[in-house]
């Protein structure tokens, strides 16, 4: 037995600094805020560093016992830390990129009101979600996975005055919601047959389970569950709906939330459960299936989106969709090495395009942006960086994650293959339209914009040119940077695979990569390459040559660029086909049948009943002297009678 | 000798009188009144049934009963003369106030 790496250390860092900026921030100096947020994330990195440093010497998986918590009979949960490969990697990417994020929030919300609250919020997200990563049994994950929910929730509400960000909030709390209550009918089916949740318990019952070959099942439907949990977090059909709305939090939030972190959740939970999954070939394929259409599906949205920050959600939902195309064809490892390179990256371009935004007085609509090339120009550098990698140029990031996953998709059916490559393509295309649009030809904005702005950003409203943002927001950027050229190399040569391998089994998909002829992989690489050449080629002649041609072409495609520009539709369907039925069916059965006919009819009621019955008695309190002696004589007299009746009984 | 069941009668007729006399009139001197005609009216037969049965009980009775008619007229008289000067009426159909 190893000794104890003080795991509980990682997450409770966080989990302190939100404490203390959440409970006395409110009389603490900006300065103080920053310091204590940077210190307790900037402290869990450091752990996590450490742990990094101490891996080799360890027996894995590993795991830590913090805590007993629930004992009932023979089922048992704990406070417990679940080490391995897999959790390595999580772990440095959340809190190194977590960590870099910091340092960016501090320079974008410098100006903000609730400067405490936000980075009490931020260490808050950061404790969920180690914790998330570090569990060692799914309940622990559960709280986790709540607990990123919650905090997205609030730092999506951040601007709570605002009522499109708190619908936007509450928007993402509800639908993900319906994946959580898949994600717990899982729980519930492994406790009643396993009788644990523990990782390992539970990964090693399911080993022994034969591969059920079949449609249905008990894996299966494990599987299937889990997967609907992994498409509420994780922003999959037809799930989706809530990122993109999202995007109404501060930027930083949408970096470190709603593209490097918490999103990919759902893909490391599928991960993780990748015993499950590869006993259940069905849900395997849902995961596979619901990935690839989900990527083609979010890019082609992401074309005709103008607010910088939609494309760039728009461009996670797909992302991610390649990553679960990944996990669908069995290639956990190419997954998880798509979600780090795309933390990098996606990272690095929400915060980038939060540079542009506070470079240009809190604007998001590129139709107004343009020409910024020369204003910012470190921020338009680590940007080019991203747009690159994510586009799939060789030698950076993007390429050799993208190229990984297509190449398994391709052994595994050419049909992911190629909408992967079409979908590449498109994602070239759209993110070298946001290039184009954003940093190229003239300046659209009005220079001297007096109009108050939709981000708070108030205090640049007056200012005059675009201008550079701070140092302490532009070195992040530039790590991230260095990090979105560099981060792919660690997979040259099926080495993050090899890495992985302990965890995810024999990668037996790579045997099929190799079985696969060199000419043929080649092939494949060369025509991801041009995919993503072609969508460079057609963004610069639509938006850098030939301006004028994007409105023909809109033109040309008429009501197919209509249902794009309205995002096919799909929250004006939900809102038909879910929401206006349970808004009515609340409305009309629930409130007014029951609530007010029944509960509030029964009560009211009876208190009318009363008040006609004492409407009635009062006649008799009339005040009138005379009419009170004459109920006395009645009174008296009706004794009277009755007596005389007995008497003559 | 008259009979007891003349002066019961006579007893009855007083009473009556006196009930309506205070149901139909407003004028609470009036009604004052009737309420000694009852008072009397009971005591007519209180003191039938003594002679008739030869015993003092009822005499007595009539006695208490007349000490506290003359308290009552004391305190009513001043209520009456007090509800006057504030209200400046007799009538009792405005002297309602203790109405809900």
């Amino acid at each position: 037995m190893t000794d104890s790496l003080h795991l509980w250390l990682i997450p409770l860092l966080p989990l302190l600094g939100a404490a203390i900026n959440g409970f006395f921030g409110r009389r603490f100096s900006r300065q103080t805020i920053s310091a204590v947020a940077l210190t307790f994330c900037g402290a869990a990195f450091a752990m996590a560093l450490y742990v990094a440093t101490r891996f080799s010497s360890l027996e894995l998986p590993h795991t830590e016992l913090l805590a007993h918590w629930i004992r009932s009979g023979s089922f048992m949960v704990d406070f417990e830390f679940y080490f391995d490969q897999l959790t390595l990697v999580m772990l440095l990417v959340v809190t190194g990129v977590g960590f870099l994020i910091h340092i960016y929030s501090v320079g974008y919300m410098w100006e903000e009101g609730g400067f405490y609250r936000f980075f009490s919020y931020l260490n808050l997200f950061m404790f969920f979600m180690l914790t998330l990563v570090l569990a060692g049994n799914y309940l622990q994950m559960f709280i986790g996975w709540e607990g990123v929910g919650l905090a997205s929730y609030l730092l999506i509400g951040f601007y709570f005055t605002r009522d499109s960000a708190a619908s936007a909030g509450k928007k993402a709390f509800i639908v993900n919601r319906i994946g959580d209550f898949g994600f717990l009918i899982a729980l519930f089916l492994m406790i009643k047959h396993f009788g644990s949740l523990n990782f390992g318990q539970v990964f090693s019952a399911v080993s022994l389970q034969p591969t059920e070959a079949a449609g249905r099942g008990l894996l299966t439907s494990i599987g299937l569950l889990l997967m609907v949990g992994a498409a509420g977090k994780s922003a999959q059909l037809p799930l989706y709906v809530w990122l993109p709305d999202a995007m109404e939090g501060p930027t930083p939030v949408s970096a470190l939330i709603h593209a490097a972190t918490m999103v990919t959740a759902g893909v490391y939970m599928v991960a993780r459960s990748h015993i499950i999954f590869d006993h259940a070939p069905s849900a395997l394929t849902v995961v596979a299936i619901v990935g690839t259409l989900t990527a083609l599906f979010a890019a082609t949205i992401g074309i005709a989106q103008t607010d910088i920050k939609k494309v760039l959600a728009y461009s996670t939902v797909s992302q991610l969709g390649y990553m679960f195309m990944a996990c669908g064809v069995a290639a956990y490892s190419a997954g998880i090495f798509h979600l780090m390179t795309h933390a990098f990256f996606k990272g690095l371009l929400f915060l980038a395009a939060g540079s542009v935004i506070h470079a240009v007085g809190g604007e998001q609509d590129m139709r107004k942006m343009g020409g910024l090339k020369q204003y910012i120009p470190w921020t338009f550098l680590t940007m080019s960086a991203a747009t690159f990698a994510i586009a799939g140029f060789p030698p950076l990031a993007g390429f050799f994650s993208k190229d990984e996953i297509l190449a398994r998709a391709y052994a595994a059916n050419p049909a992911y293959w190629f909408i992967g490559v079409t979908t590449a393509f498109i994602t070239s295309f759209y993110m070298f339209r946001l290039w184009y649009m954003t940093f190229f030809g003239d300046y659209r904005g009005a220079t001297d914009h007096g109009q108050a702005d939709g981000h708070g950003h108030g205090a640049h409203g007056g200012h005059g040119d675009p201008h550079e943002s701070p140092m302490v927001m532009l070195a992040p950027l530039m790590i991230l940077a260095v990090l979105s050229i560099v981060g792919g190399w660690v997979g040259i040569g099926g080495r993050f695979e090899h890495f992985l391998a302990p965890v995810f089994g024999e990668p037996t998909a790579s045997v099929a990569t190799e079985a696969m002829s060199r000419s043929t992989e080649i092939t494949l690489m060369l025509i991801s390459v041009g995919a993503a050449f072609a969508g460079f080629l057609l963004a610069r002649l639509l938006y850098q040559q030939r301006p004028d041609l994007p409105q023909k072409v809109a033109d040309a495609l008429g009501g197919f660029y209509q249902a794009v520009v309205h995002k096919y539709y799909v929250d004006e369907i939900y809102a038909t086909l879910f929401v206006k039925p349970l808004v009515d069916g609340s409305t009309r059965i629930l409130w007014h049948g029951v609530d007010q006919g029944v509960i509030d009819a029964a009560i009211n009621d009876t208190a009318d009943g009363a008040r006609h019955v004492s409407d009635v008695a009062r006649q008799m309190q009339s005040g009138n002297l005379r009419s009170y002696a004459g109920w006395v004589a009645a009174g008296g007299a009706l004794v009277i009678a009755y007596m005389i009746w007995m008497g003559v009984r | 000798m008259v009979p007891v069941s003349y002066y019961l009668v006579l007893s009855g007729i007083l009473f009556t009188c006196g009930v309506i006399g205070f149901l139909i009139k407003r004028n609470v001197i009036t009604i004052f009144m009737s309420i000694e005609l009852m008072l009397n009216g009971v005591n007519l037969s209180f003191v039938a049934f003594a002679a008739h049965w030869q015993k003092l009980s009822g005499q007595v009775f009539v006695f208490f009963v007349m000490v506290v008619a003359a308290a009552e007229a004391a305190v009513g008289l001043a209520i009456i003369i007090a509800v006057f000067r504030t209200r400046e009426t007799l009538n009792v159909d405005q002297v309602n106030l203790l109405k809900l």
